[in-house]
């Protein structure tokens, strides 16, 4: 680094401490960071929905008639367009964690390879989203 | 050594808890799909017949000990990160746990009932 560029990282406010500020215009998250933290959001409204998704597992195993009535009731639109999110957030945990299992191996960690993976979880969990949503309506 | 109220030697194993229990899920949920593909239209005939199986049974139950499993550490990760006051912490992740126990709970219900 040359002397100028020296001072002028010094002259750079630090400690530059989060902010909402600094999360919404400042910080450009890189492709691995947004599968990062939507790895994280869509644990969470998995977890957050699992009483819902257990109360539809228990209805449609409790009788013939519960079952005909939950198949109407997934068709309504509001809740077609809640499970198609969830499809999305259980594909989404599971082609990162795949990447993850692998990073963990130190497998892909170097930058372009792992631009590349997060690019391809992106574009294969919202593939795999698709694809369950025109199988099932 | 400073000491935590609510830390103590759970990294390594929950760590790889964590990843086996992800392995496990990922295996029984490709098994899922491709059951499900198979046996189109899925009626209730075909669905109650295929949990009436026991190995269907049992694979569940173990998918659903995996998932608790990996959705307690996920979910304490989340609290350690954002719940900053240690008693509001500990009280929210006692009530993540008794939840996690209902769910397993009213599975093990719906899988032999």
């Amino acid at each position: 680094m040359s002397e100028a560029a020296v001072k002028t990282a010094a002259r750079k406010p630090r400690p530059k401490y989060l902010s909402l500020q600094a999360l919404l215009f400042e910080i450009r998250l890189p492709v691995p960071g947004w599968v990062s933290i939507l790895h994280r959001i869509s644990g969470a409204l998995l977890f957050a929905a699992l009483a819902w998704l257990l109360w539809m597992l228990d209805r449609s195993l409790s009788s013939e008639a519960a079952f005909d009535r939950l198949r109407h009731y997934a068709g309504l639109a509001p809740v077609k367009l809640a499970l198609l999110v969830l499809v999305w957030a259980y594909c989404h945990h599971f082609c990162a964690g795949i990447r993850y299992l692998f990073l963990d191996l130190d497998k892909g960690v170097d930058k372009e390879t792992a631009r590349l993976t997060s690019w391809i979880v992106l574009g294969a969990s919202l593939a795999l989203t698709a694809a369950f949503g025109w199988r099932l309506w | 050594m400073k000491r935590v109220v609510t830390g103590a030697h759970y990294g390594l194993r929950d760590w790889l808890a964590q990843r086996i229990t992800a392995v496990i899920m990922a295996v029984y949920s490709v098994i899922a799909v491709a059951v499900l593909l198979t046996n189109r239209p899925i009626t209730y005939a075909v669905w109650r017949d295929l949990f009436e199986q026991g190995w269907m049974r049992v694979a569940t139950l173990l998918f659903a000990l995996s998932l608790v499993w990996h959705a307690w550490v996920g979910v304490r990760d989340i609290l350690m990160d954002y719940i900053k006051p240690d008693g509001l912490r500990l009280s929210l992740q006692v009530g993540a746990l008794l939840v996690i126990a209902a769910y397993l709970g009213w599975t093990i219900q719906i899988l032999w009932r």
